[in-house]
């Protein structure tokens, strides 16, 4: 079975690894924050900052392949910046026989760096931090518990309502229902809303389940770890870098 | 000594008007293993839910070693719901925490308990039911006899008074089955096991009551109840195909 988040995670015991999630949470926050707030005209900070991501990931023996195949999830998203160069207007520049817009390609060279920038560090946070972990982490950050707990819950039961709608497809199929064309679209929806209606009752039995053994409403907290001052300076690093880097951007620019 | 569970007089009418208890009468000393036997639809996990408090305000009084269930008194329906260790049908329902080690301490830790203490529970319940070493897995990679077991496990972390297991054997393969009632007799626990698997009732539980109509229709030693064909066929219960109830008696 592949759980929710197991094909991010690469398991290990590397420092990066081993840094509480808090830390680990912290520090990627920070350093997209950094990167957000660096010019674009400021190229070779951008190279900076990927420098140091690469420094990172080599800790971490994640391995460049993993990185860029996982760095997949952005294309929808950048797919936008692309078209940037051709209908953004202003003075344009002539780039391989194409007529292109000079703030067009600012701005996609803009969205492209940070957002590769921002999902590489993502993806290292996955690959280090087991899901689980990462939910942890977030807890020790004070978030509102009752969103740990629903994503705490998601994580457990996605395999669960996986394993459901993959069961309901196998009896379509064994019918001899074949969903190629949207003729197909009302048992589709007919099948969703069934998934539904099981999962609301499995929630249902889950809180009678969880009433059962003396829930009042909040989770007990099992796992309160604090981060030691140390951790927390190594975990620093990264960010406090990337920070050196878009001062410097600024200041040169 | 305080019987481990006294319900008398439990009547109980769902919102919508189905009356699924008319009146059920049932004493269970302390140390005891009954069965509750009964077609579905008897009223059976109704009678369950009202064991802890989680269905009320109906007729009649339930309660546990010596306390009674009021679902008014907040502070006296958690040590209810310590007393009554109900272990759910579908163990994906129950085992509802990240890993197996956290599942089992939820009820523990929301009784106040933490520490050392909290975790010799987890390890002691772990062990009873032979799954500690999967203590630090998800839930959703063991088999389905391993979580049968661990939900055993996260009722028994609590030291119930009593434990109420609604179907134990179902969906286990022969091994899994024969597995968990070596861990069941080796329990030394009052049990209620509701249940239609006779044969599981038979080799695990001295005494049967059969509930059938929102009534205890019957109350005896299982060899005899199981023995009476006759009270088998009016409340829908049958022994597996080519089974001899004179087996039980002999035993």
């Amino acid at each position: 079975m592949t759980g929710l988040g197991h094909r991010l995670h690469r398991p290990g015991s590397t420092p990066v690894h081993r840094l509480p999630p808090q830390c680990k949470l912290v520090a990627t926050a920070a350093f997209v924050l950094a990167v957000v707030c660096t010019p674009r005209e400021a190229v070779w900070a951008f190279g900076g900052f990927a420098l140091l991501l690469a420094a990172v990931a080599a800790l971490a023996r994640v391995t460049p392949g993993f990185l860029v195949r996982r760095m997949a999830v952005e294309v929808p998203f950048v797919a936008f910046a692309v078209l940037l160069p051709f209908v953004a207007r202003g003075p344009r520049v002539e780039v391989l026989g194409l007529a292109l817009s000079q703030s067009g390609l600012w701005s996609a060279w803009n969205i492209l760096a940070k957002a590769s920038l921002g999902t590489a560090a993502s993806v290292l946070l996955a690959a280090t931090t087991e899901p689980r972990q990462l939910l942890l982490g977030l807890e020790r950050l004070r978030l509102p518990p009752l969103l740990v707990q629903i994503a705490t819950f998601m994580l457990r039961y996605a395999d669960v309502i996986v394993g459901e709608m993959r069961r309901m497809r196998l009896a379509r199929a064994a019918r001899g229902f074949d969903g190629r064309d949207v003729r197909a679209f009302g048992v589709l929806a007919r099948s969703a809303g069934a998934l539904f209606l099981r999962s609301y009752e499995r929630g249902e039995r889950v809180y009678l389940a969880m009433l059962s053994r003396g829930y009042d409403g909040r989770m007990p907290v099992l796992n309160e770890i604090a981060a030691t001052r140390a951790q927390w300076a190594v975990a620093a690093v990264l960010p406090v870098a990337a920070v050196l880097v878009a001062s410097g951007a600024w200041m040169v620019g | 000594m305080t019987p481990s569970l006294e319900v008398s007089g439990l009547a109980y009418a769902y919102p919508d008007g189905t009356q699924a208890l008319y009146g059920v009468d049932v004493t269970i000393g302390k140390g005891e293993r009954v069965a509750l036997l009964g077609p579905n639809g008897a009223g059976k996990t109704t009678l369950v839910l009202h064991l802890n408090g989680i269905l009320h305000g109906g007729l009649g009084t339930v309660r546990v070693g010596g306390l009674t269930v009021d679902p008014k008194d907040r502070k006296g329906l958690r040590e209810i719901r310590r007393r009554v260790g109900i272990v759910f049908q579908d163990p994906d329902d129950q085992l509802f925490m990240p890993t197996v080690r956290e599942d089992v301490a939820f009820g523990p830790a929301n009784l106040g308990v933490g520490g050392a203490e909290l975790e010799r529970r987890v390890e002691t319940a772990l062990a009873r039911v032979g799954m500690l070493e999967v203590a630090d897995r998800p839930p959703q990679h063991l088999s389905f006899g391993q979580r049968r077991r661990v939900a055993v496990a996260t009722v028994l972390a609590m030291e119930p008074e009593i434990l109420v297991l609604d179907e134990p054997s179902s969906n286990l393969d022969p091994a899994g089955r024969r597995e968990l009632a070596e861990i069941l007799l080796g329990l030394d626990v009052t049990m209620l096991m509701v249940t239609h698997d006779l044969p599981y009732a038979a080799e695990l539980c001295p005494r049967s009551l059969v509930l059938s109509g929102g009534v205890i229709a019957a109350d005896g030693p299982t060899p005899e109840v199981l023995g009476d064909e006759a009270l088998l066929r009016a409340h829908r219960l049958e022994l597996p195909y080519g089974f001899d109830p004179a087996f039980f008696a002999r035993r």
